[in-house]
């Protein structure tokens, strides 16, 4: 982390970048939050740990509109989406100074309070393990148990754009992305019906899920916008609740990174990765295997036309 | 707020047998904006169009619904009496409640109450309808025919003869197509070669025919009017312009085993070849794939002993880029294979041969110089054997549904040839039935039984066998007499159901234009727009679009130039003004839309916008409305809705939804 704070005070110093786009300490020790640093001074803020899941890709929208460049800190799965947003002209490249950090899987706070740790006064990491002081005594727990979900089907520590690396990387990968989305597969259509109204009932339309997704980065969003019927429909009745997510997913298919930025942020813990996923192994099925993000060039499948592209006639049947 | 009329037709007692129009009526005066309602017996007779025009001034409409047939029936009918009674043309909507309703339903009840909701649909949507004005675009007085057979010969000819250029896009090494493989034609029995070689040659000298011949369409792009076409000259590896014709390659080359493509496998060609004697042009290809030089870099044998010095080894396919204003795809046919049908021996036995393969046998120019024999050991055949509707109107899904329809004919033909040049070979022909409509089509069916004795048997022939002693056993079943029939033959000929050619999926899906289930290309109205493809601008010629014999192929090729022509001599065409439309405010600037966009019609600009105070430059999508076609992709990919379709909008196809939801 130190290296981190020496690289950035000294591009600030050197005015190659105006700004600094990283992560600072929040209120509780497994809250850090995105945030800018302008000076040294801010910088003593800064933090990098395990708990620094959320992907800045995103704020490079904002940031991209402001003079000078603005350094920002990309874990490798971060990069897929900042290669994404540049595929759609939302970020410029040129405004960006992006040091690729290292990643040996990001923390879930909700997994540790399931393993019954409460009142947490602090956490530190020791040899692969969590040491944490909470109210009621010291625990621990290992940190692979502590993952998130999605770093448990890591896509790989490999920064895919970046102007320079610093940090080491571990592999965290240890599990088949497409699992659960083949668990549902297998149901009747009334199980999964019964499943999704068990997960999605939960939703309280914070949109919190949205707010975070880089690919839900319209100007305007469609359940907002006066425009469309969509902004009074999608949470008069629990019917239309439940559209709200589907239409989501709908809209960032081919586009989705699979950050998995909506299930940590989610704070009923829906699995809401779920839904992407099963575009992507649609896709992948019927495709070719595709990652949105890979590069900021490749057209996705969904937006691009090849003879050998399935027929609706396959995909209807296959349904 | 709109004011709205509707009006109910009865379509004679098409719609008001199965249909309550007054209710229809009576219930549409409930909607909101609803100030006119009436049924009537014919909309679209002048006395009811007179209705329409009345209520408009009467009532001071401003949208208008029709609930009539579909709307690709009299959709302009209603428009232009609106744009007379003065109000714009686009505030017309049409409820079909002829096909969705009256057509598929027995019941009255239910029959009205979805007519109902189809009127109640079209009301929501006509509400949100705002005037649009249509645009002018070009038109490139030049046609493409892709496909140099018959059709498409005939096709340029005929439009070239009205003066307008015409290219032939041909993808093997000379123009005939099909044809130029038969060797004689029903109901006449004049050789085919005779009479396909002058048109033929009437084309190739046509100053405003221009023939691409071993090329292939590679791109289409554009609309009605203005195509732009990549057409893929293959490499030939001879020189057109120095190539004499002499034949001197074709005869030196020592790759001489490969495959006959004309004579349908049955006999060899050299690697350099013209197909047949009377190729138009009659420039030899090299093919590469067989071309010892280009297989091991030795031979060369071509080169040294062309005089012309035309060879070249060095060709690369050319790409040439050319603009069309109408396109007729004139592809053809092929047979079926035959893998699937293992009954009838014909992977096993060199004696059993499609109906096609006979035409090389009895051509003089074919594998055997024009005499009957077995091909497995060259003796004269005594016992044959037709086999009908192999493939065709077969339901086993091995081969094809539909009738094939030159079967019948071609069957008669060469039974009758056969019995009149070989008295002595017996020939029976088994048939599901003898289908001969057509001019002089019975006669000549009757005359290949009654004079020249041949022996129709009407059954299916459920197995052939190749015996120990080169002979074929025919196990088949006699229907008329209930009885088996168990016969040796010498040869066994099948009447192989045809298929559209290979590549016309890939070709119709460049054009954009539909095909059925088995590939044909599907016309615009299969009674009152049988030449026109669905796509504007886009013609049908041939077989591709169905089975067809020779003079109904001729006869549709002109249909098709006619409508070209119609085409080419507008100056100006109208174009649909419902185009789509970006919202600046909601544009993300993200590309997928221009990505998606089949006709090249989005681009983006850096604009500055003013976003509710907030002044800033962005990137916007920019329809141009002379390219787009209003096909909506780009609407749906939108993933912030700032795309459109003007006359289509999301708004008002969700406010259908709704009304037929309510």
């Amino acid at each position: 982390m130190q290296e981190l704070v020496k690289r950035a005070s000294e591009l600030l110093a050197d005015g190659s970048v105006a700004r600094v786009l990283g992560w600072k300490a929040g209120d509780l020790p497994y809250n850090p939050e995105p945030a800018y640093f302008e000076n040294e001074e801010q910088l003593r803020s800064f933090v990098y740990n395990g708990f620094c899941g959320a992907n800045l890709s995103k704020y490079m929208i904002e940031a991209s509109k402001l003079e000078g460049k603005t350094l920002v800190f990309l874990k490798p799965c971060d990069t897929y989406s900042f290669n994404q947003l540049m595929k759609e002209y939302r970020v410029d490249r040129e405004k960006a100074w992006i040091i690729g950090v290292g990643c040996r899987g990001k923390l879930d706070i909700e997994a540790v309070k399931r393993s019954g740790i409460k009142g947490i006064e602090s956490i530190s990491e020791e040899d692969g393990e969590l040491k944490i002081k909470t109210l009621y005594g010291d625990h621990s727990i290992s940190y692979a148990e502590a993952m998130l979900e999605r770093c448990h089907s890591c896509k790989g520590k490999e920064h895919r754009v970046y102007d320079e690396l610093i940090g080491e990387s571990e592999e965290t990968n240890d599990s088949e992305r497409f699992a659960g989305v083949t668990e549902i597969e297998a149901m009747s259509p009334e199980e999964k019906f019964a499943y999704f109204q068990k997960e999605l009932s939960k939703c309280i339309r914070c949109n919190a899920c949205r707010n975070v997704c880089p690919a839900c980065s319209c100007r305007k969003c469609v359940f907002d916008s006066n425009k469309f019927d969509s902004a009074q429909k999608a949470n008069t009745d629990s019917f239309e609740e439940k559209m709200f997510h589907i239409i989501r997913a709908f809209h960032v298919a081919g586009r989705c990174t699979d950050c998995g930025e909506c299930s940590r942020v989610c704070p009923e813990g829906i699995p809401l990765h779920l839904f992407n996923r099963k575009f992507m192994k649609d896709i992948d099925e019927l495709y070719g295997e595709f990652r949105a993000g890979e590069d900021a060039e490749t057209k996705g499948p969904l937006t691009d036309f090849t003879f050998e592209d399935a027929e609706p006639g396959v995909v209807a049947e296959r349904g | 707020m709109q004011r709205i009329g509707v009006f109910v037709c009865h379509c004679g007692s098409n719609i008001s047998a199965t249909v309550d129009v007054e209710k229809v009526a009576q219930m549409s005066l409930l909607e909101p904006g609803v100030v006119h309602a009436e049924d009537y017996q014919y909309m679209c007779s002048e006395a009811g169009q007179a209705r329409i025009t009345e209520a408009v001034k009467e009532k001071k409409l401003t949208g208008i619904v029709v609930c009539s047939c579909s709307p690709r029936m009299h959709e302009t009918t209603f428009r232009n009496a609106a744009e007379r009674a003065g109000i714009n043309p686009y505030m017309v909507e049409i409820a079909n409640i002829r096909e969705h309703c009256s057509w598929i339903h027995k019941n009255i009840e239910e029959g009205t109450e979805k007519a109902i909701i189809l009127a109640r649909a079209a009301i929501a949507k006509v509400t949100l309808n705002a005037p649009l004005k249509p645009g002018e675009s070009r038109v490139t007085k030049r046609a493409l025919v892709i496909g140099g057979g018959i059709a498409g010969i005939q096709t340029a000819l005929d439009i070239a003869e009205a003066g307008y250029e015409v290219d032939i896009v041909e993808k093997t090494p000379s123009i005939g197509g099909r044809m130029s493989q038969l060797d004689k034609t029903f109901p006449t029995l004049d050789c085919s070669a005779c009479i396909l070689t002058p048109k033929m040659v009437e084309a190739s000298a046509h100053d405003k025919i221009n023939i691409y011949t071993y090329s292939e369409v590679d791109q289409v792009s554009g609309f009605v009017g203005d195509f732009t076409v990549d057409i893929r000259k293959k490499a030939r590896s001879i020189n057109m312009d120095k190539c004499t014709g002499c034949g001197v390659c074709s005869e030196k080359c020592p790759s001489k085993k490969i495959s006959s493509e004309f004579n349908r496998g049955l006999g060899k060609r050299s690697a350099v070849y013209t197909p047949f004697a009377q190729a138009i042009p009659n420039v030899p290809v090299i093919d590469r794939e067989n071309c010892i030089k280009f297989k091991t870099g030795k031979c060369g044998i071509c080169e040294k002993v062309c005089q012309a010095g035309a060879v070249d080894y060095t060709q690369e396919d050319e790409i040439i880029t050319e603009k069309y204003g109408a396109i007729v795809v004139a592809t053809g046919f092929d047979t079926i294979k035959l893998d699937d049908f293992d009954e009838y021996a014909y992977n096993q036995s060199k004696d059993v041969i499609t109906s096609l393969e006979l035409e090389r046998v009895m051509n003089a120019a074919g594998p055997t110089k024009g005499h009957l024999e077995r091909l497995s050991d060259g003796k004269a055949p005594k016992n044959m054997v037709f086999i009908q509707c192999v493939g065709s109107r077969d339901v086993t899904c091995r081969g094809k549904v539909y009738c094939s329809k030159i079967c019948c004919m071609y069957t008669a033909k060469h039974a009758m040839l056969i019995r009149d040049k070989y008295p002595d070979v017996n020939v029976t022909v088994f048939y599901i039935d003898v289908r001969t409509p057509g001019k002089n089509f019975d006669e000549f069916y009757r005359r290949a039984v009654e004079e020249y004795g041949v022996n129709y048997v009407k059954g299916q022939v459920g197995k052939v066998a190749p015996q120990a002693n080169g002979q074929l056993l025919v196990q088949a079943v006699d229907l008329l007499d209930n009885k088996q029939i168990l016969m040796e033959a010498d040869m066994v000929v099948l009447a192989t159901a045809i298929e559209p050619e290979a590549g016309v999926r890939k070709i119709a899906t460049m054009l954009t234009a539909s095909i059925d289930t088995n590939n044909f290309l599907t016309e615009a109205h299969p009674k009152l727009r049988p030449v026109e493809s669905p796509t504007a601008g886009v013609f049908l010629s041939g077989v591709c679009q169905g089975p067809k014999d020779i003079p109904e192929t001729v006869a549709q090729a002109g249909s098709a130039a006619v409508k070209a022509i119609g085409l080419l001599a507008k100056e100006k065409l109208m174009t649909n003004p419902c185009t789509a439309k970006s919202d600046e405010l909601l544009c993300n600037g993200c590309s997928t839309c221009a990505n998606v966009c089949p006709y090249g019609a989005i681009t983006y600009e850096d604009r500055e916008v003013n976003d509710h105070g907030i002044r800033e430059v962005r990137r916007i999508a920019v329809v141009n409305n002379a390219l787009c076609q209003g096909c909506g992709a780009c609407t749906v990919t939108c993933p912030s809705g700032a795309m459109d379709l003007q006359g289509f909008s999301n708004r008002q196809i969700i406010a259908e939804v709704d009304a037929i939801c309510r």
